[in-house]
């Protein structure tokens, strides 16, 4: 009945949190490969890799502050820094759900670059291959078994995250969830319909990533 | 063809490598012995700069390759590695992991390398295993392609470092083969091994490491039956039942 009645707004809601997760997730998959690698490289002025830290605070910062202070930071911040840009709403969030992404991409792919075994990229430097080869040819394509996984969680979780852009009112399944709830007087009913709604969105990405996983382990 | 003039290296606090000076020559079978943390894995890995040394040199045909200038990668390709775990990849079927660093680097075509390829795993037995993934293979059988692995660039020297020390002792014998077959064929190599009887048996001659430096150095008949230093003689003791 409910679904029936305020079946638009369920589509948009499931549309926009799509949406969301996936051009942050991918957005956050390019920046956070810039900044995993800006974390392991090796340039130095004498003792101190400046970039290093530089990416390291990025990071700690990130992990360390509630998303939702993040949102609101941006939110805020954002037209604040730059008034000449007429940043809306679902812009903002965008931004801060990525900026927010490609913390935790980034130590997902410096861990999973890390995890690879020292005498791999020995023995390629031993036949002759550049840093560069090596990564391309011998590192990169072992790690991705073990970025792959956790980066499909990522999607999960930042899936189920953009859950609060509901407090700025974007039109994901959260804030459809309050407004149908709202007008229809119904709030529990419309919560386990958006919870189911998540729930299908997350299982079925899960479920992929799982699939994608096996086709690349043919190796092991 | 490789000349060290006085090598050193430290680890943290730890000095590993109390200057070493050391000459092989082409053609030569050169085998390192010494106890555990005498050095002598850090003085082979030094050879081609997997390890890089504090100071001293290291001229590898005539080209100081200690200094920055010089791009290591064209030495590497020179000089083959083989390691205690193998480190083969184990992302590649085997033949891939053998064509993968000829057709990159000497720009081969896929067929020209996988014949070659092909060749050098006949000659270790390995053929029938061409397209099987690593994991399929037993220790000795990676540790014999890891060898014609490093072979399929032609290095004009082999390092290796304890290749039989991660086997299982049924496997050492077809891993030492291989080895002393190439030796035979004029391969110069550097064998740090705790193999004694490889050691007397292959070598040109032998190195014994002690505590960061080379402590005696001669025939496989002068260490092995008539050793001067009496560290060498303990070794030995302890080591030859």
């Amino acid at each position: 009945m409910l679904l029936i009645k305020y079946k638009a707004s369920f589509m948009n809601g499931i549309l926009m949190t799509i949406k969301l997760s996936c051009i942050t997730v991918l957005l956050g998959l390019i920046f956070g490969t810039v900044i995993a690698f800006i974390k392991m490289s090796s340039f130095k002025i004498w003792k101190i890799k400046p970039l290093n830290i530089l990416a390291t605070i990025y990071i700690e910062i990130i992990r360390g502050t509630p998303l939702l202070l993040q949102l609101n930071f941006f939110y805020f911040f954002l037209p604040m820094a730059i008034p000449s840009m007429n940043f809306d709403k679902t812009m903002s969030v965008i931004i801060a759900l990525t900026i927010n992404s490609a913390g935790y991409v980034a130590e997902i792919i410096r861990s999973g670059i890390m995890a690879v075994d020292k005498g791999q990229s020995e023995a390629a430097r031993c036949l002759g291959l550049s840093k560069i080869q090596t990564m391309r040819k011998v590192i990169i394509p072992q790690a991705v078994k073990n970025i792959l996984p956790a980066l499909g969680n990522e999607l999960v979780m930042m899936t189920k995250e953009t859950s609060l852009a509901a407090t700025l009112f974007v039109g994901e399944i959260m804030t459809q969830c309050n407004v149908v709830g709202g007008a229809s007087m119904m709030q529990i009913q419309t919560l386990i319909i958006s919870g189911i709604l998540y729930f299908i969105l997350t299982f079925s990405l899960s479920k992929l990533v799982g699939l994608y996983e096996r086709k690349l382990s043919v190796s092991d | 063809m490789i000349k060290v003039e006085n090598l050193h290296k430290h680890f943290g606090e730890l000095e590993v490598l109390k200057g070493v000076s050391e000459h092989i020559k082409k053609g030569e079978v050169v085998t390192v012995i010494g106890a555990s943390g005498s050095g002598k894995s850090t003085f082979l890995r030094c050879l081609n700069m997997l390890e890089e040394p504090d100071s001293g040199s290291i001229y590898f045909d005539g080209v100081n390759i200690t200094e920055e200038k010089v791009n290591i990668d064209k030495h590497r390709q020179k000089m083959g590695m083989i390691f205690q775990h193998f480190n083969v990849f184990p992302h590649m079927t085997v033949i891939q992991n053998i064509t993968m660093a000829p057709m990159m680097i000497k720009k081969m075509s896929k067929a020209e390398a996988e014949a070659m390829a092909e060749k050098l795993l006949d000659r270790v037995g390995l053929l029938s295993k061409k397209n099987e993934y690593p994991r399929k293979l037993s220790g000795g059988q990676k540790q014999r392609l890891a060898i014609v692995r490093a072979l399929a660039m032609e290095p004009e020297v082999m390092l290796f470092d304890e290749p039989t020390s991660a086997l299982d002792p049924e496997m050492v014998g077809e891993v030492l083969q291989v080895i002393k077959d190439l030796v035979k064929d004029g391969l110069t190599a550097v064998i740090v091994t705790h193999e004694m009887g490889f050691a007397k048996e292959v070598s040109d001659r032998v190195l014994f490491m002690d505590s960061g430096v080379i402590a005696e150095s001669g025939t496989p008949e002068q260490i092995f039956c008539n050793p001067q230093n009496p560290r060498t003689k303990e070794f030995l003791s302890k080591v030859l039942h």
